[in-house]
């Protein structure tokens, strides 16, 4: 991410303080916990965007499940604390999730990328159905030389992750995942994408345990190739 | 027959292995999500609809004491009579009084999901009187003394053979391999139940406040029969089946087929305004209503999770399921499934009776993209989720919670302190290094994280964390000056 950004000439920083936005927690039933790491990162943010004195300061996250967190959860988890809430709404204005960002903010598909190969692309759930982001991420895709994007059946279905859903009912998990496999491999592509490191573990994990020959890469990961990475 | 105590994890973990239920399930969620796909595209401006029935609906629940009162003065107004129930066994014995005091023998019954959830049958049966299902579905549900597993398609993880087995089996008639000959067994069957029911019972789609109209949507023509064949008809519906007007039916009436089967309407759509009046030539001499509580006013008191009543029972959340679509209706324990009985069931019957309800869920979404009445799935999910752990609905798994809020706590501490963390991650990467396998992923750890690698890799950790790599990358961007920095 910070390959392409920097590509873009956009000035990138990292607020070292950083940790985790408290999703695991929050949809576990632990709101105490998640209040407690949530504050924290309002303060972390809130700050960074108050030192960078810059009215086009943009907090880019790549990650759909983190995002959707920030700007749906948070309301929920923070409803009974205005002063939270206050700091929440200028926070929210300001992030976007990484493909979002691109094409709505930088008003760019064409991001300088090169990858010869045929991708199939995995929707986030968070992505797509709590932020509505669908043709961002295909847009970005398909702007990428040398690039065939090609639709798997089932593309918008869940993968099974689930965060702790997939510790709590590992069974279930990897029976939604093996669908989530078998469209993957039925769409001939060589590389599968997506736009959260949970689903992408998830695949990935089972596309190793399989010894399937398909590539596991973040957007973030495709679009910062240049074509010269693969010899 | 009754339900046991809920399961998830048991139960989906045998549903998934079971290959027949899992071909079952795919053809039916397949079928019917295409069906709704279509019918709903079909309408313009489908999703505001939706929006306009969710209104509808939250105004309705809001004001549902106001709307229950007309309700009743209404059925009373056309000659019906009306009762309240309080829990299950109040409406048992409400319904079984009035096959008492007119010396009934024998009912038929119309699919009711609010008959299965007060186990109406069993109380029937107990009292000597013979029930008879029959929809389809719930005859042949009842012929193998099991419970629906889904909220339109009661039978739906029977197969063909399994049908044929069981007719011949229980009604003492030959393999019969062809739908068509099965249905026309089944069909003889009944029509002399019909004949010789001294009762029907059937549950009610809607309830119209505004006429004391119960409305009920089928496709077999057996409900229009088990509420006008017999000398009694007796509707079992939940307090939350309630309309406010006649008006509102054109809408809701759209939602709900189009949402279950995809079809413009249902074959049959029976409008039942009190028992026959002197004019009609046929139809029920009594006609009795009968509003289930069970629970439902305590759902209405919760204000974070009150949309749940606003659930018309069309079953889309379930064909859109991923999760359903694995585990079937049975895994959920209770009369519903699926999304809304991940949310019901709990609240129905008290959280500390399915505290995993809840968690049996991915919280992807789809179910509420495609909720008639736009339930907010994932948000109801997470407030019960939350209401599980405030609770002591979990009390039996003792250690395994106590675990849990431990290391929730220290992760906590970990996240709120960015020395920790760093630490954290790199300690992560020392401790999980010896169980890399081929490729450098971690193929075996131990529990809890076995539950996730009995069947996938974990990706190993980074050695050098980002924080630590990000202190190099910007040296070198700012090296080049951006744009130019890094390669």
């Amino acid at each position: 991410m910070v390959k392409v950004l920097d590509r873009l000439g956009v000035d990138v920083e990292f607020p070292p303080e950083q940790t985790c936005c408290g999703q695991p927690a929050f949809n576990s039933g632990y709101r105490e916990d998640a209040r407690a790491v949530a504050e924290r990162f309002l303060i972390v943010f809130g700050n960074a965007l108050k030192e960078s004195r810059d009215e086009e300061t943009y907090i880019v996250c790549p990650s759909g499940s983190c995002t959707a967190m920030l700007k749906v959860f948070y309301k929920e988890l923070l409803a009974t604390d205005p002063e939270q809430l206050n700091k929440l709404e200028i926070i929210t204005k300001k992030t976007y999730e990484f493909s979002e960002f691109l094409i709505n903010v930088m008003k760019t598909a064409d991001v300088g990328a090169r990858y010869d190969g045929v991708v199939t692309y995995h929707d986030s759930c968070h992505l797509l159905r709590e932020l509505g982001v669908k043709d961002e991420p295909r847009r970005l895709i398909e702007a990428v030389r040398g690039i065939e994007l090609r639709e798997m059946e089932l593309h918008d279905s869940c993968c099974g992750f689930g965060g702790t859903f997939s510790i709590k009912f590992p069974r279930v998990s990897v029976s939604m995942l093996d669908e989530k496999i078998d469209c993957i491999v039925g769409s001939g592509a060589d590389t599968v994408v997506s736009s959260d490191m949970g689903c992408l573990m998830n695949i990935g994990g089972a596309l190793s345990r399989r010894n399937i020959p398909v590539k596991v890469m973040h957007i973030a990961e495709l679009l910062a190739q240049t074509g010269s990475e693969r010899g | 027959m009754g339900y046991e105590k809920i399961n998830f994890e048991t139960d989906s973990g045998r549903a998934v292995d079971d290959e027949k239920l899992q071909r079952a399930l795919v053809n039916v969620t397949n079928r019917f999500r295409s069906a709704r796909q279509k019918a709903s595209s079909e309408v313009p401006g489908w999703d505001e609809l939706r929006t306009l029935g969710r209104e509808i609906k939250k105004e309705t629940i809001e004001n549902l004491d106001r709307y229950l009162l007309m309700l009743e003065e209404n059925v009373k107004k056309a000659g019906g009579q009306v009762h309240w129930a309080r829990d299950g066994e109040e409406a048992c014995a409400i319904i079984i009084g009035i096959a008492r005091r007119n010396n009934v023998k024998s009912v038929v019954k119309s699919k009711s999901m609010a008959t299965e959830e007060v186990e109406l049958n069993t109380a029937l049966e107990k009292a000597g009187i013979r029930a008879v299902e029959t929809d389809l579905g719930e005859y042949i549900i009842q012929l193998a003394g099991e419970h629906p597993s889904h909220i339109i398609a009661p039978a739906v993880h029977k197969t063909k053979d399994d049908i044929s087995r069981l007719f011949s089996e229980k009604l003492g008639v030959p393999y019969l391999s062809e739908p068509e000959e099965l249905t026309k067994v089944a069909r003889e069957r009944m029509r002399s139940e019909f004949l010789n029911a001294g009762m029907g019972i059937s549950g009610a789609n809607f309830a119209v406040a505004e006429t004391g109209t119960i409305v009920i949507v089928e496709n077999e023509g057996n409900a229009r029969l088990t509420t006008t064949v017999p000398r009694i008809h007796v509707a079992l519906a939940g307090i939350e089946k309630i309309i406010p007007r006649y008006n509102d039916l054109s809408l809701f009436l759209t939602l709900l087929a189009r949402s279950a089967t995809g079809q413009k309407s249902s074959t049959y759509v029976s409008f039942i305004t009190g028992p026959r009046r002197k004019t009609d030539k046929d139809g029920p001499e009594e006609f009795h209503l009968v509003l289930l509580d069970n629970g439902r006013s305590g759902i209405l008191a919760n204000e974070e999770t009150r949309e749940s009543l606003y659930c018309i029972r069309c079953g889309a959340c379930l064909n859109n399921c991923p999760v359903y679509r694995k585990v079937g209706g049975h895994s959920y324990g209770w009369v519903y499934s699926g999304p809304i009985g991940a949310i019901i069931n709990p609240q129905l019957l008290g959280i500390d009776k399915a505290p995993e309800l809840p968690f049996a869920s991915s919280l992807c979404g789809a179910c509420r993209d495609v909720c008639p009445v736009r339930i907010d799935f994932p948000r109801v999910l997470l407030e019960l989720r939350h209401e599980v752990k405030e609770s002591k609905a979990e009390k039996g798994k003792g250690f395994e919670l106590f675990i849990e809020r431990i290391s929730f706590r220290l992760w906590r501490t970990i996240v709120t302190h960015e020395k920790l963390y760093g630490a954290a991650s790199t300690l992560m990467y020392y401790l999980l290094k010896p169980f890399r396998g081929k490729g450098g992923n971690l193929g075996s750890l131990p529990y809890p994280f076995s539950r996730w690698t009995q069947d996938r890799d974990f990706p190993a950790i980074a050695s050098t964390p980002f924080r630590e790599r990000w202190k190099k990358l910007k040296w070198e961007i700012g090296q080049g000056g951006p744009g130019k920095g890094i390669r």
